[in-house]
């Protein structure tokens, strides 16, 4: 058996397993590869962040040199020129409520969903997961024309709504899905205390469903912080601007002040950065149980 | 329980309206509109099926399409099979498993916008980071964006944005794979690089199934890149379906053809989401 595998293996097999997995020169060879493609993802970065701080001829003339004499300039100018603090604002009212609506309305659906019985719940299930397919590019047109009728366009409505509405259906399919899981006892002996079941919700439901509800938050905030084409559409005015549809017009209008560009790019990054530094493994775990269920 | 159908309606009402308004009713009204030229407001006139055989003579949107299509190509092949590398590789070491997780998958949380503008600066003629790397080798300035690259271009940030997504999908079902597999794999004398093609890949089949399903029905959602890197040129040589959607629907007004666009993406959608899932049945594993 050992030989007749043996001779199946095709030169290449031969050769990588030999070079490859068994040595220590595979291993430092995995170890370079590796970290070869982190620096892909940290050196960008690192270069933009560096820049920030050298004025717009410095990184021209030494643009790997750390700064010599390292500004502020251009993080005052993002805030004076091109007012990155307002966008900031409008991009945490915006997807701050999202989070919070789709939390709310969706874990009270989620709830019904999965574990209450009713003749309408298979055909409702079925159309959550349909809604999945649904791109932003084919409910816009529509969404736009509504939001113009009902004097919307430009006010942090227009984008909570349709974000809510989007986000709703994967909310609701997670943490139902969660939901189902806790055991029939618990909810039995909630109604031998006298609980209804708004308060089993509340008081047993919510609690040991949070970090369900954690996955969906952070999901849902990422991607209303992030979502530039509805935006675009909705809130494009200045006054309720979140912060990707202010790094549109950087890159349309201001595309030759450098220093400008990488400060506005260090600013949208880093806070995301650090959240996820501190929500990774949630993230991380949420990321995958969902994408391999759904 | 007694009682619940007052509750069942009390909970889900809510859910149901807001999705009912602006998520299930635009879909089918956008539908619709794409039967009708309208600027979205005051003209609007029933056209019956103009749209469609203005869309099938687009040369522009034919162009947007065949790029969409190629950047799927791409980004199929490059994001889940860069993942399964970085993940079969990660799963063979022991130290530093913690960090390469870490600085693989952080790209995704950072906004379409901000990889756009920082891939504008590293493509950038003056002094983007490419450049500068050439010029400080001594070696020539090149122009990076042009017709014949720009589609590349665009797929680059792309590929290097999702890489950690599937990256994190696949190093976890390789982890769910139990020891004994592989111990009786040991025992049967199979090992190294043999080992991974006929255990481990046979055995994540259905997650790198999934992978490449997302991968491809997320292609067709580009938006922001191409956007911010090249607005669709030059010319239209990186024009995709989503970017094209915008300009005709909110640039030039044409929201009726625009509405015709979005109905050509979610069928391209669900017919390729279905082919795929199709091509690539097999037997689920399960232990």
């Amino acid at each position: 058996m050992h030989t007749y595998t043996k001779d199946r293996l095709t030169f290449w097999e031969r050769f990588q397993e030999r070079y490859f997995s068994q040595s220590k020169v595979g291993k430092i060879f995995i170890y370079v590869v590796l970290t070869l493609w982190s620096m892909t993802t940290i050196f960008p970065l690192a270069w933009v962040f560096l820049n920030s701080f050298k004025d717009s001829r410095e990184i021209i003339t030494d643009t790997f040199k750390m700064p010599t004499d390292p500004t502020m300039q251009n993080y005052v100018n993002a805030f004076e020129t091109v007012n990155i603090g307002k966008s900031y604002m409008n991009s945490f009212i915006i997807s701050g409520s999202v989070v919070l609506l789709v939390l709310f309305i969706g874990g009270l659906a989620a709830f019904a969903m999965a574990r209450m019985q009713f003749k309408l719940r298979g055909l409702l299930q079925a159309l959550l997961i349909a809604s999945l397919l649904i791109p932003a590019f084919a409910t816009i047109v529509p969404v736009y024309r509504m939001m113009i009728q009902m004097d919307l366009v430009n006010t942090y409505l227009a984008l909570i709504i349709p974000h809510t509405a989007g986000n709703l259906p994967f909310a609701i399919l997670v943490i139902s899905g969660y939901m189902a899981t806790i055991p029939k006892e618990l909810e039995e002996a909630s109604v031998m205390d006298g609980c209804g079941r708004f308060k089993m919700f509340t008081r047993i439901f919510l609690p040991i469903s949070l970090p369900s509800f954690a996955t969906v938050g952070i999901f849902v905030f990422l991607w209303s912080y992030n979502d530039l084409f509805s935006s675009l559409v909705l809130v494009s005015h200045e006054k309720v601007a979140p912060i990707v549809v202010l790094l549109s017009n950087v890159s349309s209008q201001y595309g030759t002040d450098y220093g400008l560009m990488t400060a506005a790019i260090a600013m949208t990054v880093i806070p995301v950065l650090i959240f996820y530094l501190v929500v990774q493994k949630t993230f991380e775990k949420g990321a995958t149980s969902g994408a391999v269920k759904g | 329980m007694k009682g619940d159908k007052l509750y069942v309606f009390l909970f889900l009402t809510p859910a149901f309206i807001i999705t009912g308004i602006f998520l299930y009713y635009p879909f089918v009204e956008n539908i619709l509109q794409s039967f009708y030229k309208t600027d979205g407001f005051f003209n609007s006139t029933f056209i019956g099926l103009d749209n469609y055989v203005r869309l099938w003579n687009d040369e522009i949107a034919r162009e947007a399409l065949f790029n969409s299509l190629e950047l799927m190509l791409y980004v199929t092949i490059f994001q889940v099979g860069i993942a399964l590398i970085l993940a079969i590789m990660v799963n063979a070491i022991t130290k530093g498993t913690g960090f390469y997780r870490t600085t693989f998958f952080f790209p995704i949380v950072i906004s379409g916008a901000a990889i756009g503008l920082l891939f504008t600066l590293i493509y950038n003629y003056r002094n983007g980071l490419l450049n500068e790397i050439l010029v400080n080798l001594g070696l020539e300035r090149v122009l990076w964006l042009t017709e014949q690259s720009s589609l590349y271009m665009v797929a680059i940030p792309t590929i290097w944005n999702y890489v950690g997504f599937y990256f994190v999908i696949l190093l976890t079902a390789i982890q769910k794979i139990p020891d004994d597999f592989y111990e009786a794999a040991a025992l049967e004398g199979i090992t190294g690089v043999q080992k991974m093609f006929k255990l481990t890949i046979p055995l994540i089949v259905s997650d790198l199934k999934t992978c490449i399903v997302l991968a491809i029905t997320g292609t067709l959602k580009i938006f922001e890149l191409v956007y911010i890197i090249t607005r669709g040129g030059p010319g239209s040589s990186s024009e995709v379906l989503g970017t094209y959607m915008y300009q005709k629907a909110f640039e030039d007004t044409a929201m009726g053809y625009g509405a015709t666009i979005a109905v050509l993406i979610v069928v391209l959608g669900l017919t390729l989401a279905f082919i795929t899932n199709k091509l690539l049945q097999k037997e689920e594993v399960t232990y």
